[in-house]
């Protein structure tokens, strides 16, 4: 045996001199020690980038990645023509395969395409959504009906739809100044921050859940949407009993225009992955689920960062800001924004953005 | 090679896709076993467990230092601090529960900690360009596939120790867990849900070290003679005319990494087929030879456009 594993342990740092290349007898073997120092080199820088991305890989190693990973490629279509050399076909493979991974990988890094995504990339991903966004509109607003309807006809829905909380005054029978007490502010500013902690990985949870809902055909999109909106209209209707609706719109509205804007989106996009694969019209049922799926993924990273401006919105401003007609300044402007942002901002795609989208 | 090896062969062969590279090229890819996958999954969920539960025990010393740090005047205890630690945690939380696999597939090995360790790693399907898209609509679908089931579950259970019937619902979630839990042994990739939905499947990772060129060294590389006898091997037309392409390369894996006695047994078998006496303590020397001699022979004909797949062509 020529090479014992052991000395491949500690060996390492050594480089091994080539051998002749007159001293192959085979002409496909020369063509490959011609070759080798080619791939050798392709396998380090490889090796590298694999390790550390693109920082610590010289500027001409970067340069020449492209080219040697040609050189690999030509080599390997020759040598399948020519040469019987199982592992040096192998070798080869490999190689090609692992460059390939590293010239046609991820054009960015999670920061630049997060740049990207702020600047144009998110609102483009929800404009794409409007069918859905206005199907998922149309269900809320049934949602938060249907809701009103069942309680005002029956008031033992209430106890159903809103989990009892003991304490919560929030039940049919209240005084208006009860409601209208729950409605204020609680003690301080204290504990707010981490109320806004916990509204926030409560609210996320939910959004994810109503987008990856949509893989079963957005039915449990949907229905999420419902149950949710139906707690809306539960509570507008209590409410409603004793002429507060205004007051209560007021404390809504603070967080959910947000809120409420980020809970139609994610279920846009579970929609939007449902409709696909339901009806995929020319394409096969893999690439449109795959296609929409990766459409919705960014205005769900969308979705997270409204929910955490929505779980501040609700933690501060709203337990802050006592008055009704501030609170819907807050409200109406943190609405206004998102509209003017998803649907009026549109600037260029940058060349090569997108396109895989 | 034994029964185990013909049948792994089998195996490797159902699972290998082919890849058409930008420039025309076609490349074997391998999709990974769901068994890795299950483990690399495993591997990564207990890294982060471990990790969250280390944070945890970390703020829980901190927030034990700020408590003793007013420990003579209790008005003075720093709401605002422990208030803090408590929103660092859940972030924490969920910044370690999306960005871990969010991060490190992103990454130029495409892989997290647990997938390089059983050496697998994601790539988009049929050779399109991985994007940041894919790989957050992969990892969000993750939660309802495996996660989301399986805390329902987990608090159904606690639910129904307490003596208070559950119904059907244990069984839905049951159901649900299975189905998804089930997905990639119904399609051919190994699919699961994410993957469908991101575009992506999970391959195995390739690495394969360069071999020693077999011509440049031995009896090979000096004309078939050997360094223990001297004796020159030549073959003949009809000597080398008996086997193929299967056999060429089942002859250089042995040369690579096979045992004397294996050696000798091929040696004495392929001796027998020629014709020639099988003599002992040179077989080296003599398979070095007729092995270069024979892909010599095979691979003047290949460049004339003939192949011969296996002795039987």
């Amino acid at each position: 045996m020529k090479a014992p594993v052991i000395s491949s342990w500690f060996g390492r740092g050594k480089v091994e001199a080539p051998p002749d290349i007159a001293s192959a007898t085979l002409r496909s073997d020369r063509f490959r020690l011609e070759r080798e120092s080619e791939w050798k080199r392709l396998e380090a820088i490889l090796v590298r980038m694999e390790k550390g991305g693109l920082r610590g890989i010289a500027d001409d190693d970067l340069i020449a990645l492209p080219a040697l990973y040609r050189t690999a490629a030509s080599s390997l279509s020759v040598a399948r023509e020519t040469s019987l050399d199982a592992a040096t076909l192998a070798y080869l493979e490999a190689l090609v395969q692992r460059a390939w991974f590293q010239v046609y990988g991820p054009r960015a890094g999670f920061l630049r395409w997060f740049r990207d995504f702020l600047l144009g990339g998110w609102s483009r991903a929800v404009r794409e959504l409007w069918l859905d966004m206005c199907i998922a509109l149309f269900v809320m607003v049934a949602g938060t009906v249907v809701g009103w309807m069942l309680v005002a006809q029956d008031e033992a829905w209430f106890y159903r739809l809103f989990p009892a909380s003991p304490g919560d005054a929030r039940a049919p029978g209240a005084t208006r100044e009860q409601l209208l007490e729950s409605l204020g502010h609680d003690e301080g500013a204290a504990g707010l921050a981490g109320f806004a902690a916990q509204l926030f990985s409560n609210n996320s949870g939910v959004c994810i859940l109503a987008f990856a809902l949509g893989f079963a055909f957005g039915i449990p999109s949907l229905m999420l949407l419902v149950h949710n909106m139906a707690l809306l209209g539960v509570l507008l209707w209590l409410f409603a009993g004793q002429g507060l609706v205004v007051e209560l719109a007021a404390w809504l509205s603070v967080h959910g225009t947000t809120e409420l804007f980020g809970i139609l989106l994610s279920g846009a996009a579970g929609l939007h992955i449902g409709r696909a694969m339901a009806f995929p019209g020319k394409q096969a049922v893999l690439d449109a689920a795959a296609a929409a799926g990766r459409r919705a993924a960014v205005v769900m990273v969308g979705v997270v960062i409204m929910m955490v401006v929505a779980a501040l919105l609700e933690a501060f401003p709203r337990q802050l800001v006592t008055d009704t007609g501030s609170r819907y300044v807050i409200g109406g402007t943190m609405l206004a924004f998102w509209l003017a942002y998803f649907f009026l901002y549109r600037p260029a795609p940058r060349p090569g953005e997108g396109a895989a989208a | 090679m034994s029964r185990r090896n013909i049948a792994a062969a089998h195996r490797d062969e159902r699972r290998t896709r082919t890849l058409v590279t930008p420039e025309g090229l076609t490349l074997p890819i391998t999709i990974a076993p769901r068994m890795a996958r299950a483990g690399a999954l495993i591997i990564d969920v207990m890294i982060i467990v471990f990790g969250l539960i280390a944070f945890q025990l970390a703020v829980y010393w901190i927030a034990d230092g700020v408590l003793s740090g007013t420990r003579f005047d209790p008005e003075q205890m720093k709401g605002g601090a422990l208030e803090f630690l408590g929103i660092v945690v859940a972030l924490f939380v969920f910044c370690t529960w999306y960005g871990y696999f969010l991060v490190q597939e992103l990454g130029p090995r495409g892989a997290t900690l647990g997938k390089r360790i059983v050496g697998i790693r994601i790539a988009a399907r049929g050779g399109a360009r991985l994007t940041p898209e894919a790989v957050i609509a992969r990892n969000l679908l993750r939660d309802i596939e495996i996660f989301y089931p399986l805390i329902t579950l987990f608090i159904l259970l606690v639910v129904a120790r307490n003596e208070v019937p559950i119904g059907i619902l244990g069984w839905v979630m049951t159901g649900w867990f299975l189905i998804f839990l089930l997905f990639p042994f119904f399609n051919r990739d190994a699919l699961r849900a994410g993957d469908v939905v991101a575009g992506t499947w999970v391959v195995e990772r390739p690495r394969t070290k360069l071999a020693k060129a077999l011509s440049a060294q031995g009896a090979a590389a000096a004309q078939g003679a050997s360094d223990v006898t001297g004796v020159r091997y030549a073959f003949g037309e009809a000597e080398l005319s008996i086997y193929g392409e299967k056999e060429l390369q089942t002859l250089e894996r042995m040369l690579r990494d096979a045992q004397p006695e294996a050696l000798a047994a091929v040696h004495e078998t392929i001796c027998r087929k020629i014709g020639w006496d099988p003599g002992a303590g040179d077989e080296r020397a003599f398979l070095e030879a007729y092995y270069a001699q024979l892909r010599s022979r095979l691979e003047t004909d290949l460049r004339f456009g003939k192949r011969k797949a296996d002795k039987f062509a």
